[in-house]
């Protein structure tokens, strides 16, 4: 068990070693220098020198990826050009924001899932079950893109319920000591604001929880559909337990471990969907940032950025894994 | 490439194949509405009732027919700078098309050549496929996609570069699967005891075999290509601004959405009506052509 753990760390740490040198080299050749576009006109080839060896951009290719990896092992990402501040400070400064998004959709997502699979369970052989199957499938189909892009014409044009971007009211925003906006301000009490910034998450925390609600409904409704008719349940039945006890105490807890497998994989995409999602919200997150990041050509922000959401796809399997074996006795003690 | 197909599987199987598709309402529907969408795009010329560049601020942000304040001959209304915004809606489906349909099919074709060879060989080609399969599907698509775009350089070019080689993972890691199961069949172990070559064996008989996953796969690409090709046109990344394509009518609508909501809802309801039908038809031609779920 420990041992299997280890091998998939190692995979892990190689695939991220991968990537960023794959990173490291396309962005190499990209075409169009980021340092031409933004000197000054008639600064002299010193200054133009003395600027590239400031954001890493002098020597070879292989010089420049050593010079990176030396700086990352002491904790130096390096200096944006776009934005002309430390990576690292950039990133811990936006990564909380995306967090607390990412998170706030898997909890919905999962919520929403599971209740639409226990609901479509109980209600198998009604039209209430042909309802579910088929808004599950709609929402299937359709990606996080367009149902950010519906949630604005609805609730933020039709009926403006909700702020339209950001991540807070501005007047609230000055004095947290973290930048969990959310967790702070319910952990300090101050309710006002948590309202403000939950206002503000609804809308695309909706667009990156429809798709993966649907997806768990419907590998969760499956299980829970082999479980229904095993042996145990059939025997609770005849003891007289009722419908909805069948399903949520014991079908239930023998439908989690494959439809929680799955999840991890999905929370990867939902990941990679806050890029987009945030951008339509102008919602301040990492992803909302990659995208000005590579815009602007800013290679030194953008290959911090690719690490970073490398590191937290390693960490959601790594998670994932943990989470399935302390489900299942059996690999425990494999 | 997916009619060829699908041609060329009615033919072996005679019209079983092609009745079971029509008996699918899914593929009726989908595909009708798909057929109508190529025969808008090839003659978007003929069907914009106006130049989809023709800008006239005067008649900026008139609203759709029905509401009040609308001109007859802007049927669904007019954007910020007065352009129609029917006609760049029809305008926007050449583009939409033209990556779906090549995108797909070359993701496809490399994907599937991969997986083939991946599945039916073993041994190191297959490490090393699978390998790289995972590798390249650790990273999120829609990040990987506006990062090669960024190195490839804005335009459709690049926009259909980058799906196919984001995409080819998802035809090479089914394709691949399929083709091992194939490859255990009874038919299969008959054509190595007759000595066929492994090319024949290959291409022949294991080929016309997975060809049913594979259009259902082709399919559900082809709505993932027009919503990644929205996606860039949304930040920017595809053809350029004079040319008209729905994701870039969204970023426009996106700035005007508190004045001229149209302007956003028009192609919104394009991309998801087209995403949709693609989806559909994935799922029905699956449905239809294998021969274990029809019965």
């Amino acid at each position: 068990m420990i041992t299997a753990l280890l091998r998939r760390a190692v995979a892990a740490a190689v695939t991220l070693f991968g990537v960023a040198v794959v990173v490291f080299v396309l962005l190499r050749v990209v075409p169009g220098d980021p340092i031409a576009m933004m000197i000054a006109p008639g600064a002299s080839a010193a200054d133009v020198a003395a600027m590239r060896a400031r954001y890493g951009l002098d020597g070879s290719i292989g010089e420049q990826f050593l010079a990176w990896l030396g700086g990352l092992a002491a904790g130096d990402f390096g200096t944006s050009i776009s934005l002309r501040q430390n990576v690292l400070a950039l990133l811990a400064e936006r990564l909380p924001a995306t967090l607390e998004l990412a998170f706030a959709a898997l909890l919905v997502a999962v919520l929403l899932g599971g209740g639409a699979a226990v609901a479509g369970t109980l209600m198998r052989r009604g039209p209430g079950g042909t309802a579910i199957d088929a808004a599950n499938g709609l929402l299937l189909a359709v990606p996080d893109f367009v149902w950010a892009l519906a949630l604005v014409l609805l609730l933020g044009v039709a009926w403006p319920l909700f702020p339209l971007t950001g991540r807070i009211d501005p007047a609230a925003a000055t004095d947290f000591s973290t930048r969990f906006y959310l967790v702070e301000s319910l952990v300090t009490g101050r309710l006002a604001v948590a309202r403000d910034v939950a206002a503000h998450m609804v809308m695309p925390v909706l667009a990156l929880a429809l798709p993966l609600a649907a997806v768990i409904a419907r590998v969760l409704k499956e299980a829970l559909g082999e479980a229904m008719v095993q042996d145990y349940v059939m025997l609770a039945r005849i003891k007289g337990m009722s419908e909805p006890r069948l399903v949520v105490q014991e079908a239930l807890r023998n439908a989690v471990g494959p439809t929680l497998a799955l999840t991890g994989v999905q929370f990867t995409f939902l990941l990679g969907g806050t890029v987009i999602v945030e951008r339509i919200f102008a919602y301040p997150g990492i992803g909302n940032m990659g995208v000005d990041a590579v815009v602007n050509r800013d290679l030194p922000l953008i290959q911090g950025l690719v690490l970073l959401f490398g590191l937290l796809f390693v960490l959601v399997n790594v998670a994932v894994d943990l989470m399935v074996a302390a489900l299942n006795p059996r690999l425990a003690h494999g | 490439m997916a009619e060829a197909m699908t041609v060329g599987i009615a033919a072996r199987r005679g019209r079983p194949a092609l009745a079971a598709m029509l008996a699918e309402p899914r593929v009726v529907v989908a595909g009708g509405y798909l057929l109508l969408l190529f025969v808008v795009a090839l003659l978007a010329p003929w069907i914009a009732p106006h130049d989809p560049l023709e800008q006239d601020l005067m008649l900026a942000t008139l609203p759709p027919a029905g509401i009040s304040g609308a001109e007859p001959g802007y049927l669904l209304g007019t954007d910020g700078l007065g352009r129609d915004v029917l006609s760049r809606l029809v305008y926007g489906t050449r583009i939409a098309l033209f990556v779906a349909v090549v995108a797909a099919a070359l993701a496809a074709l490399v994907g599937t050549l991969l997986g083939l060879l991946s599945g039916f060989l073993g041994g190191w080609v297959d490490a090393v496929v699978s390998r790289l399969v995972d590798v390249w599907m650790a990273f999120p698509p829609v990040l990987l996609s506006i990062l090669l775009v960024a190195v490839l350089g804005s335009g459709i070019h690049s926009v259909i570069a980058a799906i196919v080689l984001i995409d080819w993972t998802r035809f090479c890691r089914v394709v691949r699967a399929e083709t091992m199961a194939q490859a255990k069949a009874d038919y299969v172990t008959a054509a190595v005891v007759l000595g066929f070559p492994r090319r024949r064996i290959l291409f022949r008989e294991i080929l016309p075999n997975v060809a049913p996953t594979l259009i259902a796969l082709l399919s559900l690409e082809m709505g993932i290509a027009v919503i990644v090709e929205a996606i860039l046109s949304f930040v920017g990344l595809s053809v350029s601004s004079d040319t008209p394509t729905w994701g870039g009518m969204i970023a426009e609508g996106r700035q005007t959405i508190h004045h001229a909501w149209w302007v956003l809802a028009a192609p919104l309801a394009a991309l998801f009506l087209t995403v949709l039908a693609f989806n559909q038809l994935g799922g029905g031609l699956r449905r239809a052509l294998d021969p274990v779920m029809r019965r």
